[in-house]
């Protein structure tokens, strides 16, 4: 037991620091995800219904953010923008830059599932005598909704995976925490990372598999 | 939308221009009338900057950083950095100070300015005690020296003793674990690796504590903060003066290197 370093997170506040560390990502990445769904369904009906001058803007932007790699905008927001007098602390460049990729992906996927939509939809809710509007509310939203819910649950839980990268900025989330424990005890027990890591790695089990539930059992119920 | 747009690049050109009349670094001044200054630390290096099970920084370069704080007489925020942003940190005045067990190396230089040093460190050897290796010439060619891939170790040892044959590990626990188990003669790591080796681990000794070239551990300021850094170099001289590093290194050092290694990493 102890050779595996399960003991060290019994020492001092060792398994309350990790969470702590688990908390901060957990919440930073869900203010992001909340802002990155309201911004990306109206941008990305914006995409669609827009202005052409708005869609190439959006077009690029999303080319944008899909070929940046996240660390790259996270040190950007952080180091980058001091430069401009800007001084973010790391959990506020966190959150503009998860808002940011959340949004642009987001954007995207929404774009995806109107346009995949048939179009006789449209045409057979306009033929049975709705409105523009009532076509809208019952017949493409509710099946846009139904195909975005996989795409979206995906998108979170790969949101809440990325927050392992903010340490390069700071953050000490629960892989910087499971670092330092790990270190402090080098000398004491060498084999600790199997331990923490092993524990880590069921912190974050247990924080996305919820949400692959959630989205399992959304798709059942909303199947038309 | 096209209104919004130009607000956006409005403000964003004024930002840009306030930056650039902003002088980045912050004077000895500018930090005491803040009252707080800002140390990049290493948080997970056991026993220079580390966290404790309690979560509170502890280590050499903490008692330091610490102590700088206090002569100031201002209140010290510590952040964590890691060794691949150490240099971004100074920078872009994200830290005024890094005590990170900066390395000085002309590279460096160029891109920061180091105060005086405050610790050495170079390379050393361990071996067994029943058979001390105390030289790396002369080198028994049955014997396999331990190195750890990728490190200053190996580096030194292939330019410096191409015959020397080598057995290479990628992390510590298994170099440690190999010359435990009698794979090699010797182990070659940073000195203050081998120390600390050597006093956890019984029937082991430090036949080689410092080889190769010394290197120096200094504070290190943004670029051009001159008036930072000679507060730090005359804090350095007063410290040496009242033999603070030496009752640092008692506190910090001294149960993972043992006292008499002393006079090897601290600079007098």
């Amino acid at each position: 037991m102890a050779k595996w370093g399960f003991d060290l997170l019994f020492q001092g506040q060792n398994l309350s620091r990790l969470l702590e560390g688990l908390t901060l990502a957990l919440y930073i990445s869900a203010i992001a995800v909340v802002l990155s769904l309201v911004l990306g369904i109206i941008l990305g009906i914006a995409q669609v219904k827009g202005h052409p001058l708005i869609r190439t803007i959006m077009r690029g932007y999303v080319h944008f953010i899909q070929i940046m790699p996240q660390l790259v905008l996270l040190f950007i927001a952080y180091f980058g923008l001091r430069a401009f007098a800007i001084n973010l602390s790391p959990e506020m460049a966190s959150i503009i830059v998860f808002t940011m990729w959340g949004t642009g992906e987001m954007s995207d996927l929404v774009r995806g599932a109107i346009v995949s939509m048939d179009h006789h939809q449209y045409e057979s809710g306009l033929a049975l005598g709705m409105s523009s509007r009532q076509v809208y509310i019952h017949v493409v939203i509710p099946q846009i909704a139904k195909r975005l819910i996989p795409l979206s649950m995906n998108l979170i839980t790969r949101m809440i995976k990325t927050t392992s990268l903010l340490l390069m900025i700071g953050v000490v989330d629960i892989i910087k925490v499971s670092q330092q424990i790990i270190e402090t005890n080098r000398l004491a027990s060498p084999n600790g990372a199997f331990g923490i890591y092993l524990v880590v790695f069921m912190l974050y089990f247990i924080s996305c598999y919820p949400i692959s539930i959630l989205a399992r059992y959304l798709e059942k119920k909303w199947r038309i | 939308m096209k209104k919004i747009l130009g607000t956006l690049f409005a403000l964003l050109l004024t930002v840009g221009l306030v930056g650039c009349a902003k002088q980045g670094y912050r004077s000895v001044d500018d930090i005491k009338k803040d009252g707080t200054i800002k140390i990049g630390v290493f948080s997970d290096k056991h026993p220079f900057g580390y966290v404790d099970k309690n979560g509170k920084y502890q280590g050499y370069d903490i008692e330091l950083a610490n102590r700088i704080g206090k002569d100031l007489g201002v209140k010290v925020k510590l952040v964590s950095t890691e060794a691949a942003n150490r240099i971004e940190y100074l920078k872009t005045n994200k830290v005024d100070i890094i005590l990170a067990n900066f390395t000085v190396t002309d590279e460096r230089k160029e891109e920061v300015d180091f105060a005086l040093p405050y610790m050495n460190v170079s390379l050393g050897v361990v071996s067994p005690t029943k058979k001390v290796i105390t030289s790396l010439d002369n080198w028994n060619k049955n014997d396999k020296l331990i190195v750890i891939s990728g490190t200053t170790a190996e580096t030194y040892v292939t330019k410096n003793y191409p015959n020397i044959p080598l057995q290479k590990y990628d992390t510590y626990a298994n170099a440690k674990n190999a010359l435990e188990n009698g794979n090699g003669a010797a182990w070659l790591n940073d000195n203050t690796e081998v120390l600390s080796f050597a006093k956890s681990t019984k029937g082991f000794t430090v036949g080689i504590p410092t080889l190769g070239s010394q290197d120096k551990i200094a504070p290190a300021v943004t670029k051009g903060n001159s008036d930072l850094k000679k507060w730090i170099d005359n804090e350095i001289k007063s410290l040496n003066k009242e033999d603070f590093f030496s009752k640092d290194y008692d506190k910090t050092l001294a149960s993972v290197y043992g006292k008499e290694y002393k006079s090897t990493i601290v600079i007098k």
